[in-house]
């Protein structure tokens, strides 16, 4: 075997454990998009897309309370800035890369390829077959994430409309919020979102979302530097 | 503003933010600021989503026992506290939910 695809596979490996997480969370994602009011075929394609987990979620549910368009895309941006962190943390060991691997790895640029590619590279440094780990990962991560989102859709088909399914959602928001709720600025984070997002409830455009995000960043940046 | 057009710009962004460091390797470095403010994006947003849908059941405020989806949610709020687990929270929440709507109806 080539010394790339051995890279790749070892990548597909390292990932394996994190797509057996990953696989009900595609499948939760495909019923409740579908659920929310979103097509078949837009449901399926926002998991290619878009690719991001988290901000699919929240887009499902904007969707839903029939938020407005830019609202929807400032949420996603705002939920996926995060990516930013892992860009500037790989971008070192993939810097002799050429522009269409650069942008093949970054479509792929997941949490989830992230976490083992980094470990990954910080204990190895660059070789000439790098880049074939995170391409594994992130590839093996993508392919998961299209299956699972098709057969979460095909389930949520047959669920009766008249379940309040809908409220899976901030279900699945509260089990992403309520474990990280580790220390003081992230419960404050979290309780001053909250707090806003009561107060501005009648905002128009679901601004009060914006304001209320906003305003838990803040409380939670600033108790953080006061430590 | 058209689903595919949102998921479009909301995709090629979420690329440009992917790509962006990659791409100015060298050139541009994270503020510390912000690297801190990101951690508190997840509780924040997502807190400014649970909320109304908990109060608002039904777009409009509603404090009492009889609101079903705000005990439901302190329910699942207890069991993902206690067993960190996304499948059983969501179980726990929709179970919750449907037989408080059976006792109430």
């Amino acid at each position: 075997m080539s010394e790339s695809r051995k890279a790749f596979w070892s990548g597909v490996r390292a990932e394996f454990p994190l797509l057996v997480g990953v696989f009900p969370f595609g499948m939760i994602y495909g019923a409740l998009a579908l659920n929310a009011g979103l097509s078949t075929l837009a449901s399926q394609l926002m998991s290619s897309i878009v690719f991001a987990g988290s901000s699919q979620f929240v887009t499902a549910q904007l969707v839903h309370d029939a938020a407005p368009g830019f609202v929807i895309v400032l949420t996603i941006v705002v939920v996926n800035l995060r990516h930013m962190l892992y860009s500037a943390s790989l971008a070192p060991y993939l810097k002799n890369l050429s522009l269409k691997w650069k942008a093949l790895l970054s479509y792929l640029l997941t949490d989830e390829a992230y976490a083992p590619s980094i470990l990954k590279y910080e204990e190895e440094g660059i070789t000439p077959v790098s880049h074939w780990f995170l391409l594994g990962a992130g590839f093996s991560l993508w392919f998961i994430w299209q299956i699972s989102t098709a057969l979460g859709i095909f389930l949520g088909a047959t669920i009766p409309k008249d379940w309040p399914l809908d409220f899976a959602l901030p279900l699945t928001f509260i089990a992403m919020v309520v474990p990280a709720l580790k220390n003081r600025p992230m419960i404050a984070a979290a309780l001053s979102a909250g707090l806003v997002a009561l107060l501005a409830y009648s905002l128009p455009f679901k601004l009060g979302l914006i304001l209320a995000a906003l305003a838990g960043i803040t409380v939670g940046t600033i108790l953080e530097n006061k430590k | 503003m058209n689903i595919w057009l949102i998921m479009l710009i909301g995709g090629l962004l979420t690329f440009g933010m992917r790509f962006s460091l990659i791409f100015l390797f060298g050139r541009f470095e994270v503020p510390e600021t912000m690297r801190k403010a990101l951690h508190y994006v997840p509780p924040a947003v997502l807190s400014a989503i649970i909320v109304p849908e908990l109060l608002y059941p039904s777009g409009n405020l509603d404090l009492s026992f009889g609101n079903t989806r705000l005990l439901a949610g302190i329910i699942a709020m207890l069991v993902a506290w206690y067993t960190k687990n996304t499948l059983l929270t969501i179980l726990a929440g929709m179970a919750g939910l449907l037989i408080l709507q059976i006792f109430y109806t």
